[in-house]
Formats: structure tokens, C-alpha cells, sequence
């Protein structure tokens, strides 16, 4: 009879966490964190370019050793922070975004002066690194964009009357978003 | 006063509509070629949603066309994943749609081509080929002498060239047959489940004096109702690509930043 009971209850109160929203809310934070996974995999993708796209111009433009040097140490800084996505605060990805904007503005720069080189703008190779890093810029933007939107409906969730509750009993907290680039990091310019 | 009123409900639902409407809505019916700028002629534009159609069917790959008279303030790449995302081009199992987004130059405002490529078809074509190969060699040029349908039509060949080898003929035949087949299968089952089993149980458990002829039957029937379901099921699903003529409708594609574009 006992046993009886408490299979009962624990079915019941399976039921009480489904309708609580509870595993919708874990599944929304998952996908927030599969999501974080495309930023951060975006973002691999650019700091994976770099390497070539810095020898390529370094065979044409060797007098530009400190742009080049600029772009490599703000390459490590930015692979140095990596973020838990069980963690994302406000604080810790304003820490990632400064660190990529960093990268960034040190790619912008570079570009800046490639074109003194009209010989380097020519060349096949870098033409597609080109093609490729604005790929990724925007690649970059999409999959920021979507995260935003998967932390937004998660977000929404936890605060609306009924899994509000769950969400406070379970510790499901609000999310941060990624914030729109102020205007001095913008991404890299590289149209011709 | 009652008018007021009625304007005022009128107003306020129109007013989300229009705020939203700024990538354009996805065509109903499907279409793979929406010329809203007007450049194409109408015999250029139904041959090329032929080729595409037909394209689309043979491999589930989906190129749209989309030609517009401005970008509405957005980033030419920006809008075409937009296009993309919402219409859901490409399969959704797949993510292999192209958005072609071509904005005629006018007097005041430059000419701007993007090619979007879904998640599945960004292996095939990279973004330094869609640069180079696609926008480069074969479209800007032909823009720039103010032949449109040459641009899209040598654009979208390429594009054909290259997604072919990523979702083949051969591949998607053989996924719309092993579907077929496992319904044959099922079919079978059923069939063995609710036929042959009664049947071989009645004869040797029953005596003949007993009939549970009417069971049977109404078992064999029931049998024979869910494989005519599933042959529907598989019907439809096929159908999805092969239907009507057209393409099938756009089947939730998704995109993720891949392609490229330029300006003239």
C-alpha cells in the first residue's frame, strides 16, 4: 500500500514538473547553449582565418610589421576567453565581445592598410581570404542574432506566471544577450 | 462615431502588418522566381522557374530568385538570410536552400547582388567560390551591360553545377525508395500480423465447427486499412518534392551567414 503511494506521488509530481513547464524550460536551456555553441564556433572560424590571411599580406607588405603584429596578439587574447555556457551572465559576454571586438578593430586596421597594395588586392589568394573573412563576418551576425532570439524566448518563459515558479524552485536564471556593437567596433571594413 | 471606431480598429490592425512587412512575404503559391523589381520579362522568368523547378525536384535543393527594387535600409547579405529564414528555403532536414537577391542599380543607388547559402550547401559552395565564380565572373559582369536574365541565369547555373555533387540525383532517389520500401515492409507485417497469423492459428487450434471467420476478417480489414495509411503517408511525403508541376513549397531551410555578394 505504501509503495503504492509513493509511486503514485512521484508519477503525480512528474506530471506537476511537466506541466510546470519544467522540461520545456530545460530543453529552451539547452538550446541557448547549443546556440552559444554556433557563436563561439563562428567566432573559431574568423580566429582560424587569421593565420593565413596574415601571411598572405605579410609577403607583400613587410613594412607593415605592426598592424601584423597587432592582429596576432589580439588573435590570442581573443581564443584566451572561452565562457561556460552554463554561465552567461551579462559580465561574461561583454568580457567575450570585448575581447572579440578587439580582434576586430585590429582586422579593420589592417585592412585599412592593404590598400596601399594595389599588387596584394590583386592576388587570388587573398582575394578569397577576403571573400571568406566577410563570410564569416557575416556568418558571425546571423548566429549572434539567433542566440539572442533563443535566449529572448527563453528569457520570456521563465518569467511568466506558472514556470516562473518551477524556474525559481530550480534556479533557472535570465540569460544575457549579446548587446548591439557600439559604434566604434564595428566590424572589419574590407570592401575595395 | 461608429465609423471612427471601426477606422480606428482597421488602423490598429494594419499597423503590426505593416511594421513588419519589410522582407518581403513568402509567395503564395511557392514560387522560386519573385521579380518584384520588374527586370525580368515574363517569358525569362517562367523559364527559369522551370529550370529551377525542375532543378528542385531532381534534388531537393531549392534555388530562389529574388529580385527587389530596394533593400528596405538593410545590408544586402542581411536580407537575404531573412529571405531565406522566414520563407524556409531548402529542406528542413537539409538546410540546402540558395537565396539569389539581386537589387537592380538605379540612378540614385548602386546595384547590389548577395547569394545566401544555406547551412547544408555552404561544404559545396564555399564562400570564396561564390565570390569569385559566381558573383565576379558571372554576374556583375552581365549586370553591368544591363542584362539581368544572363546574370541570374549564368548565377543560378553555376550554383546547379556545384549543389548537384552535394545532394545528388542518385542520393535523393535512393532515400525516396528505401522510404517506399520500408513501407513495403510495414505492409507486410501487417499483413503477416493480422492475416497469416489468424489464419495458421484458426487451423490448427480451432475446430472447423467454430468459426472465427468474421474475426478474421475484420482483422484482415483493419490490416488492410493501416497499409493503405501508410501507402498515403508515403504518398504525400513524396509528393512534398515531386507534386504538381511546381516544386513542392519551400520546406524550412535554415541559414547560417554562408555566401557572398557584391555591388556594380
Amino acid at each position: 500500500m505504501k509503495r503504492a503511494f509513493i509511486i503514485i506521488s512521484v508519477v503525480a509530481i512528474g506530471f506537476l514538473f511537466s506541466s510546470c513547464g519544467y522540461n520545456r524550460m530545460v530543453e529552451m536551456d539547452e538550446a541557448v547553449s547549443a546556440q552559444w555553441g554556433q557563436v563561439e564556433n563562428v567566432y573559431q572560424r574568423r580566429t582560424d582565418l587569421i593565420p593565413n590571411l596574415v601571411n598572405t599580406v605579410k609577403g607583400y607588405a613587410q613594412h607593415e610589421q605592426e598592424t601584423l603584429t597587432g592582429v596576432i596578439e589580439a588573435r590570442s587574447q581573443a581564443t584566451a576567453v572561452k565562457i561556460d555556457p552554463k554561465n552567461l551572465t551579462p559580465e561574461s559576454i561583454q568580457q567575450f565581445q570585448q575581447a572579440q571586438d578587439g580582434l576586430s578593430s585590429a582586422l579593420s586596421r589592417l585592412m585599412v592598410v592593404v590598400e596601399r597594395y594595389p599588387d596584394l588586392k590583386a592576388n587570388q589568394n587573398f582575394m578569397d581570404l577576403q571573400a571568406q573573412l566577410e563570410g564569416t563576418e557575416n556568418r558571425i551576425t546571423v548566429e549572434r542574432m539567433k542566440f539572442n532570439e533563443a535566449t529572448q524566448q527563453y528569457n520570456a518563459y521563465i518569467r511568466k506566471f506558472p514556470a516562473l515558479i518551477t524556474a525559481a524552485i530550480f534556479g533557472f536564471d535570465k540569460k544575457a544577450y549579446f548587446e548591439a556593437q557600439k559604434g566604434s567596433e564595428k566590424a572589419p571594413e574590407v570592401k575595395f | 462615431m461608429k465609423k471612427i471606431v471601426l477606422y480606428f480598429l482597421l488602423i490598429a490592425w494594419w499597423l503590426p502588418a505593416t511594421v513588419w512587412a519589410q522582407v518581403p512575404a513568402r509567395p503564395d503559391p511557392p514560387r522560386l522566381v519573385n521579380d518584384l523589381a520588374g527586370i525580368l520579362s515574363k517569358n525569362e522568368a517562367a523559364s527559369l522557374e522551370e529550370t529551377l523547378a525542375q532543378f528542385a525536384r531532381e534534388t531537393s535543393n531549392q534555388i530562389v530568385v529574388v529580385t527587389v527594387r530596394s533593400l528596405e535600409g538593410y545590408d544586402p547579405a542581411d536580407f537575404a538570410y531573412r529571405i531565406g529564414e522566414s520563407w524556409g528555403v531548402g529542406q528542413q532536414d537539409k538546410n540546402n536552400g540558395v537565396v539569389m537577391l539581386v537589387k537592380p542599380k538605379t540612378a540614385d543607388s548602386k546595384g547590389q547582388v548577395f547569394v545566401a547559402v544555406g547551412y547544408g550547401l555552404e561544404g559545396a559552395i564555399p564562400d570564396a567560390v561564390a565570390n569569385r565564380e559566381i558573383v565576379d565572373y558571372e554576374m556583375i559582369p552581365r549586370f553591368k551591360e544591363n542584362d539581368y536574365y544572363g546574370g541570374i541565369l549564368k548565377g543560378t547555373q553555376v550554383i546547379m553545377s556545384l549543389a548537384k555533387g552535394e545532394y545528388s540525383v542518385a542520393q535523393y532517389q535512393e532515400k525516396v525508395n528505401s522510404r517506399s520500401g520500408g513501407g513495403g515492409f510495414l505492409f507486410f507485417l501487417l499483413l503477416l500480423v493480422f492475416c497469416i497469423f489468424p489464419i495458421l492459428r484458426r487451423r490448427r487450434f480451432y475446430s472447423a465447427g467454430r468459426s472465427s471467420l468474421p474475426f478474421w476478417i475484420a482483422m484482415g480489414m483493419l490490416g488492410s486499412g493501416r497499409s493503405h495509411g501508410g501507402s498515403w503517408g508515403n504518398f504525400s511525403s513524396g509528393g512534398g518534392s515531386f507534386g504538381g508541376g511546381g516544386f513542392g513549397g519551400f520546406g524550412g531551410g535554415s541559414f547560417g551567414g554562408g555566401g557572398a555578394g557584391g555591388s556594380w
